[in-house]
C-alpha cells in the first residue's frame, strides 16, 4: 500500500469523528477556529440550484415522511419567529400607550399587556417544544431508513464490479453522508426556516411601523450580502489550503511512521525531520490564513446592523414626527433592525453547510438509484441434491463501463469432477469464478448447474448447492461457532464439530483454548491468517454443496498451516464437483482437467500432463514454477 | 476532570501567552462595547428620540448619536476580530507545539512502538489527538468576554436601577443554570449516541467489506437486520437528545423574553415613578436582548473540557514512552573500510517470559555470503534490526569491523550497513529520489545500482523513467518492483555489509537468479540474506539454522539437507504459492 493511501485512512476517520462532535458541540458555537468541513470522497459540485433542487425533490420522493417533518418544521419557525417579535412589538406598545400616551403611565393597560405577553411567551414555547420534538423524532426516522434502505442496496449490486476502493466509498455513503445530513436537518435546515421565517416576520413589521425607515435599513445593508459572499469564497479556498495542508502533514507523518525502518536504516533522519517541520509550519500558515477570515468575517453582520441604527437614528429624529411615528415605533423599530440582521450571520454560515448536506444527500440517493443487475426468480427450481454436472454455453461477461472481461467460454464438468483453472492476473479466472456462482450474472450465455439454468435457481437451494469459498476467508466479529452456523440453515453444535472433523480439523479445533467460543475479531484478525481459511473452509462443509467453487489463497502461510490447509481442502472437495481457481500448480497438477485463461478466454484445456507436453502457456507457467521452487536445490 | 481540565489548559496558555494575553484583551473590549452599545441607546433614546418628538431634532445631537453608534460599533467589531484572530493564533500555536513534539519523540522511539501501533492511530496522534486536546483553548477568550459581559452588564444594571438589576440577577444565573442543566442530562445519551455512531460505522465497514462472504452465504437480510437494529439504536439515542433540545432551545428564547416582559412591567412603573427614564428601559431591554445569545455559550465551552483531558492523555502516552537506543557517545568510533566481518555473540532479546533470541551465536568473514534460515517467528527479523542497529540487544553485543555497533560513529555506520526488507517502504516522491533518498549521486551511479537490482529495465519503461512519480498519485508499482528499487536503493550506498531480509521475495525466480549473480560478480560486501526460497538458500556460502531463538545447526546447504528441521523445513517450502 502506498502512503498516501494509508494518510487518507484516518482522514476519514477523522471525519467521521468531527461529524459525531459536531452533535456535541453546536457549529453555532464553535468560537476560535473550526476544523475545515470533513471532505467525505468524491464531493461533487454543487453549485447549481437546479441541482440542488433536484435532489431535494429525489429526497423527499424517496423519504415521504420528512414532508410531514417539513410541516413541523415550518411551523416551529413561526412560533419561534413570533417569540421574538413580541418583545419589540410588547415595548413599543408600552412606550406609546402605557409610558408616554396622553394620558402617561396607565397601569391599567400596561399590567395586562405584560401578563398576556407573559401567557404567549410561555404558549410559544409549549408550541416550539412540542413541534421541536416531532420534527427531530420524523426526520431521525427518515434517516435511519434511508441509511437501511441504501444499505440494503448495496448488499443487492452486483460484486462482480466491485473493488475496495468502491467499498470504502460505499461505507462513507451509510456513515459519513447520512451523518452529514442529519446534522444539516438538526441545525442547518433548522435554520434556514427560523431565520428566513423570523427576518420576513422583522421585515413585514418593519414595513408597518414605517415604510420609509424600513426602506432605508434595507439600503444601507443590502451590501452586506454581496460582502459575505465574497468572504465566504475567499474563505472557502483558505478552507481549502488548510485542508491540503493537513494531508501534506498526514502524509509526511505516515512516510515517516511507515517508512521508520529505512529512515533510520539509512539514516534519513534528518531528512524526515526537516520536511516534517515544514509541513507542520505549512499547516499552520494556512490555519492562520484561513483565520483572518474567520475572525473577520464574525463583525460584518454587527457593523452593518450599527449603521442600519445610525441611519434609523438620524432619519428618525428628524423625519419621524413628519412621517406620524410615535417614539414607542422608533424604538420598536431599533430593536427589529437587531432583529432583522442576527439571523444573516447565521444563514451565511448554514449556506455552506447545506452545500454538503446536498451533496452528501444527493451521493446518498445516487448509490440507492444504482441499478441491481441481478434479479432472483420469483419461483425458483430446486437444484438437486449430491454432485452437480456444470456447463457454460457461449458465456461472455463485460463491465457496466468498460470492456470484455470473458468472452466464448464453453465448458462442461462433469458431476464429481475436479476442475482447476489457472491463468496470469487479470485473465478472467476470478470474473468465471463469480459467475459460476452467479454473483453476477453473463452479459451473453448461459451456465447450467445440474442441468438447471443458474437464473432459474431459486436462490436458497442455490446458496446451499453451490458454494463458493473466498481467498480472502472474511469472517466476522464474533465466534467460531458462529462464523461457520451461518454457512448453512439450522446448523447446530452437532453440525459444526462435524463439519471439522469431516475436515480434520478435530485437532486444531480442541487445540485452541475456547473451543467453537473463540472469538475471531474484526475480520478475523485475532486468529492467523490460515486459521481463517480453515473455519471459512468448514463454513462451507456445513453446507454440504455439490458444486464447490474455491478461489486459493496467495498469501503465504507458514508451512506446517498450509498442510493442514491443503489436507482439509482436498477432504471437503470429496465427492463434489469443484472448480478451483488455482494460484499453486500442484494443485494443477492433482485435477482432473485444467482450464487455462489468458485475456478473458480459454486457450488451452486438458490435463497436467498433455498440457506439460503441448508445450504451451501451461507449460510456461510450470516451468517458472519448477524454477521458484526446485531447479537450483 | 474539571481540575485536570484546567491545568491543562493553564499549560497551554504558559505555552504562547503573548497572543493569548492580546486575544482576551481583544475579548474584554468587546465585552465593554457590548454593554456600552447599551448604555448609548438608551442615552439616545433620552436626549435625542425623546427631545425630538417633543421639540423637534437638532442636528447636533443627532450627529453625535450617530458618531456614538458607530463609534461604539467600530471598537466591538476590533474587540471581537482582535479576539478571535489571536484566540486561532493562541490555539494553533499550541498544536504545533504538540504536533513537533509527538514527532520528536516518534523520531527517538524504538522501532518496535512504530511497528506494534496501526499507523492509522500513529498519525490520529498528530491530528486528531492534538485538536481533541486543544479545542478547548479557541473558546476560552470568549469565556473570558462572557464573564465580563455579566459583570459589565450587572454593574451597570446596579447603577442604573437596583431593582430592575434584581430582575436581571436572578435571569442570568437562570440561563446558566438552564444550561448546566442541559448540558448534565445531555451528556450521557449523547455519549451513547456518539457509541451508537461507532457502531454503525463498524457494522457497515465489515459487513460491506464482508459483502462477497455476505453473498455467497445468502446474508444479505439477516445482515440488514444487524445494520437497522444498530441504526436504529442511533435514531432512539438521537431522538432522545432532539427532545432534550427541544426543552431546552425554546427556552433559552423564553427566558429572557419573560424576564423582559417583566422588566417592562416593573420598568414603566419605575418610568412612572420617574425612578429611571424612558431610555434606562431601552438600554436594561436591549442589554438583555444582547446578553441572551452569549449566554447559551458557556455551558458549550465546559463541555470540550472532558474532550480536551482525554485528548492530552493519549498525547502524555506518546510523550512518556520509553526511549530505547540511545545514540553512540562522544568516543564513537568510526567503521574501518572495505567488506566487513560480522560477529555477533551471545545475543538474547524479546520480553521477559518470552525471548525471541536466546543466546545466538556466529561470525561472518568479510565478503562472506551467509543465509539465514529458520521457520516463521524464529527471531531471523528481530536479528536482522539488531545487526544494523535499529535496536540494542537487551544482552550480548554485536560488533561490525571489530568495532560494538553501540560504539560506532552513527553515520560512518549508516554509510557502511544496509538492509533491505521483505515490505520496503517506498516513498511518495520519484523513482531517483526514492533510490537516492538524499544520498548525494550521479544518475550514472543511481542507474548502475539499479542495473545489479534488476530494475533499471522496468522503471526505463515507466512513463518518466527514474523521473516517475510513485504513490497512489503517481505510479503503483507491483511487489516485485518495490524490493528490486528498495534493493537499489541499498546498493547504491555501496554497502559494506549487506543484509537482505526476505528481500526478493516477490521477484520471480528468473529475475533473483539474476539479481544475485550480478551481486556477487559486481559487488564487494558481506551478505546476511534470510530467505525460504531454497535456490536463493542453496546459493549461498554457509546457511545457518535458526531454531527457538537459537543457531541449531550450520553448514553448506547440502551438508544442512541431513538435518531433519532443515530437511523438512526446505520441503515444505516447495509448496509455498508461486
Amino acid at each position: 500500500m502506498t502512503p498516501v493511501q494509508h494518510a487518507h485512512a484516518p482522514a476519514d476517520d477523522e471525519s467521521l469523528r468531527r461529524s459525531a462532535e459536531a452533535d456535541a458541540t453546536d457549529p453555532r458555537f464553535t468560537e476560535g477556529a473550526s476544523p475545515p468541513p470533513p471532505a467525505t470522497p468524491e464531493v461533487e459540485d454543487m453549485t447549481s440550484l437546479q441541482g440542488a433542487l433536484g435532489v431535494f425533490r429525489r429526497g423527499l420522493a424517496e423519504s415521504p415522511e420528512l414532508r410531514v417533518g417539513l410541516g413541523y418544521t415550518i411551523g416551529l419557525a413561526i412560533a419561534m419567529a413570533l417569540g421574538r417579535l413580541l418583545v419589540p412589538v410588547l415595548l413599543q406598545q408600552v412606550v406609546d400607550r402605557g409610558l408616554l400616551g396622553a394620558d402617561g403611565f396607565r397601569p391599567a393597560f400596561v399590567y395586562p399587556a405584560c401578563a398576556a405577553a407573559a401567557v404567549a411567551v410561555v404558549f410559544i414555547y409549549v408550541a416550539a417544544r412540542f413541534t421541536y420534538a416531532r420534527m427531530v423524532t420524523i426526520s431521525e426516522g427518515a434517516l435511519a431508513s434511508l441509511r437501511v434502505r441504501a444499505f440494503a442496496h448495496i448488499h443487492e449490486l452486483s460484486i462482480a464490479e466491485q473493488t475496495a476502493h468502491k467499498r470504502g466509498v460505499f461505507v462513507s455513503r451509510v456513515t459519513a453522508d447520512v451523518d452529514t445530513l442529519a446534522q444539516f436537518l438538526e441545525w442547518g435546515g433548522l435554520s434556514w426556516v427560523i431565520s428566513g421565517a423570523l427576518m420576513l416576520g422583522c421585515a413585514a413589521a418593519m414595513f408597518v411601523y414605517s415604510w420609509q425607515l424600513a426602506l432605508i435599513t434595507v439600503a444601507v445593508v443590502a451590501p452586506i450580502v454581496l460582502v459575505l459572499r465574497t468572504m465566504q469564497r475567499a474563505m472557502l479556498g483558505a478552507y481549502d489550503r488548510w485542508r491540503n495542508r493537513v494531508s501534506d502533514t498526514l502524509s509526511e507523518v505516515s512516510e515517516s511512521v511507515m517508512g521508520a525502518a529505512e529512515v533510520r536504516a539509512y539514516g534519513l533522519e534528518e531528512r524526515t525531520d526537516r520536511r516534517l517541520r515544514t509541513a507542520i509550519a505549512g499547516q499552520y500558515g494556512a490555519e492562520m490564513y484561513a483565520q483572518r477570515f474567520a475572525a473577520t468575517v464574525f463583525p460584518i453582520a454587527d457593523l452593518f446592523g450599527a449603521m442600519a441604527i445610525a441611519a434609523v437614528v438620524a432619519v428618525g429624529a428628524h423625519y419621524g414626527r413628519a412621517w406620524g411615528l410615535s417614539l414607542g415605533d422608533l424604538v420598536a423599530f431599533l430593536f427589529l433592525v437587531t432583529l432583522f440582521l442576527q439571523p444573516l450571520m447565521e444563514l451565511s454560515e448554514v449556506f455552506e453547510q447545506t452545500q454538503t448536506a446536498i451533496a452528501g444527500w444527493r451521493k446518498v440517493l445516487t448509490v440507492i438509484d444504482l441499478p441491481v443487475e441481478l434479479d432472483e426468480p420469483a419461483h425458483g427450481v430446486s437444484l438437486p441434491a449430491g454432485p452437480l454436472p456444470l456447463r457454460l454455453e457461449g458465456v461472455a461477461y463485460a463491465y457496466r463501463e468498460g470492456g470484455p472481461v470473458l468472452e466464448d467460454i464453453d465448458v462442461d464438468v462433469a458431476a464429481g469432477a475436479h476442475v482447476a483453472v489457472v491463468g496470469e492476473t487479470g485473465s478472467g479466472k476470478t470474473t468465471f469464478a463469480r459467475l459460476v456462482s452467479r454473483l453476477a450474472d453473463p452479459s451473453c450465455g448461459r451456465i447450467l448447474v445440474g442441468g438447471i439454468d443458474l437464473r432459474d435457481a431459486s436462490p436458497l437451494s442455490r446458496r446451499h448447492a453451490v458454494r463458493m469459498v473466498p481467498q480472502d476467508g472474511f469472517l466476522f466479529d464474533t465466534s467460531i461457532r458462529e462464523n461457520v452456523r451461518f454457512g448453512g440453515d439450522g446448523v447446530d453444535d452437532g453440525d459444526i464439530v462435524r463439519a471439522f472433523a469431516a475436515l480434520g480439523l478435530r485437532e486444531w479445533l480442541d487445540s485452541l483454548p475456547e473451543g467453537l467460543d473463540t472469538r475471531v475479531g474484526e475480520r478475523g484478525e485475532n486468529i492467523s491468517v490460515g486459521e481463517r481459511q480453515l473455519v471459512a473452509l468448514a463454513r462451507a462443509q456445513v453446507a454440504n454443496p455439490g458444486l464447490l467453487i474455491l478461489d486459493e489463497a496467495t498469501s503465504a502461510v507458514d508451512p506446517e498451516t498450509e498442510r493442514v490447509i491443503a489436507d482439509a481442502l482436498e477432504r471437503l472437495s470429496r465427492g463434489r464437483t469443484t472448480v478451483t481457481i488455482a494460484h499453486r500448480l500442484s494443485t494443477a497438477e492433482a485435477a482432473d482437467s485444467v482450464l487455462v485463461f489468458d485475456a478473458g478466454r480459454i486457450v488451452e484445456r486438458g490435463d497436467h500432463r498433455s498440457l506439460v507436453a503441448a508445450r504451451g502457456v501451461y507449460a510456461s507457467l510450470y516451468e517458472s514454477w519448477l524454477g521458484n521452487t526446485r531447479a537450483r536445490a | 476532570m474539571f481540575w485536570r481540565g484546567l491545568r491543562i489548559v493553564a499549560s497551554y496558555v504558559a505555552m504562547h501567552p503573548l497572543p493569548f494575553i492580546i486575544s482576551v484583551s481583544g475579548a474584554a473590549l468587546y465585552a465593554g462595547m457590548t454593554v456600552a452599545s447599551t448604555v448609548v441607546l438608551g442615552h439616545i433614546t433620552d436626549s435625542v428620540l425623546v427631545p425630538a418628538f417633543h421639540q423637534g431634532s437638532t442636528a447636533s445631537s443627532t450627529v453625535a448619536a450617530v458618531v456614538a453608534i458607530l463609534g461604539v460599533a467600530v471598537l466591538r467589531a476590533l474587540g471581537i476580530v482582535t479576539r478571535r484572530y489571536f484566540a486561532g493564533m493562541t490555539q494553533h500555536r499550541v498544536q504545533r507545539t504538540l504536533r513537533l513534539r509527538v514527532i520528536e519523540r516518534y523520531a527517538q522511539l524504538p522501532l518496535a512502538y512504530h511497528q506494534s501501533k496501526p499507523t492509522g492511530e500513529l498519525l490520529a496522534h498528530t491530528q486528531a489527538d492534538v485538536t481533541a486536546a486543544t479545542e478547548v483553548v479557541g473558546p476560552l477568550p470568549y469565556s473570558t468576554a462572557v464573564v465580563l459581559l455579566i459583570v459589565f452588564a450587572t454593574v451597570s444594571m446596579l447603577v442604573a436601577d437596583p431593582l430592575l438589576a434584581a430582575i436581571g440577577c436572578i435571569t442570568l444565573p437562570g440561563l446558566a443554570l438552564l444550561n448546566h442543566a442541559y448540558g448534565a442530562r445531555v451528556e450521557a445519551p449523547q455519549t451513547r449516541a456518539q457509541q451508537h455512531i461507532g457502531d454503525v460505522s463498524s457494522v457497515a465497514h465489515e459487513s460491506i467489506d464482508g459483502a462477497l462472504v455476505v453473498k455467497t452465504l445468502g446474508r444479505q437480510s439477516a445482515e440488514v437486520q444487524r445494520f437497522r437494529a444498530v441504526a436504529d439504536a442511533l435514531r432512539a439515542e438521537r431522538v432522545t437528545v432532539g427532545r432534550l433540545r427541544a426543552a431546552f432551545e425554546p427556552a433559552l428564547d423564553t427566558l429572557p423574553d419573560l424576564a423582559m416582559v417583566a422588566l417592562l412591567a416593573v420598568g414603566s412603573w419605575r418610568v412612572s415613578t420617574g425612578a429611571i427614564t424612558t431610555g434606562g428601559l431601552v438600554q436594561f431591554v436591549s442589554l438583555f436582548q444582547l446578553l441572551a445569545f452569549p449566554m447559551r455559550v458557556i455551558g458549550f465551552v465546559l463541555a470540550d473540557v472532558p474532550r480536551a483531558v482525554v485528548g492530552r492523555e493519549r498525547l502524555e502516552k506518546v510523550f512518556t514512552e520509553p526511549i530505547a537506543v540511545r545514540p553512540a557517545g562522544a568516543s564513537a568510533t568510526p567503521v574501518p573500510p572495505g567488506p566487513l566481518a560480522l560477529a555477533v555473540d551471545n545475543v538474547s532479546h524479546g520480553f521477559a517470559d518470552n525471548l525471541v533470541l536466546d543466546g545466538v551465536r556466529f561470525e561472518v568473514r568479510p565478503s562472506e555470503s551467509v543465509a539465514l534460515v529458520g521457520p516463521t517467528g524464529a527471531g531471523k527479523s528481530t536479528l536482522a534490526e539488531l545487526m544494523v542497529r535499529l535496536d540494542d540487544p537487551q544482552r550480548g553485543s554485536i560488533s561490525i569491523g571489530g568495532i560494538d555497533l553501540r560504539d560506532a560513529e552513527t553515520a560512518s555506520l549508516r554509510a557502511a550497513v544496509a538492509i533491505v526488507f521483505q515490505e520496503s517502504f517506498l516513498f511518495a516522491t520519484t523513482v531517483r529520489e526514492n533510490i537516492a533518498l538524499g544520498y548525494d549521486a550521479g544518475d550514472d551511479e543511481v542507474i548502475h545500482a539499479a542495473r545489479i537490482a534488476q530494475a533499471h529495465d522496468f522503471i526505463s519503461e515507466m512513463p518518466h523513467g527514474y523521473e516517475t512519480v510513485l504513490g497512489e498519485r503517481g505510479v503503483t508499482v507491483s511487489g516485485g518492483q518495490r524490493q528490486r528499487i528498495a534493493l537499489a536503493r541499498a546498493l547504491l550506498r555501496r554497502p559494506r555489509l549487506l543484509i537482505l531480509d526476505d528481500a526478493t521475495s516477490a521477484v520471480d525466480a528468473t529475475v533473483e537468479a539474476a539479481i544475485l549473480d550480478a551481486l556477487r560478480e559486481q559487488v564487494d560486501t558481506t551478505l546476511v540474506v534470510i530467505a525460504y526460497r531454497v535456490s536463493t538458500i542453496a546459493l549461498a556460502d554457509r546457511v545457518l539454522l535458526l531454531e527457538d531463538g537459537r543457531i541449531s545447526a550450520s553448514g553448506t546447504h547440502s551438508q544442512l539437507l541431513r538435518h531433519p528441521t532443515y530437511a523438512a523445513m526446505v520441503q515444505a517450502y516447495e509448496r509455498v504459492p508461486v
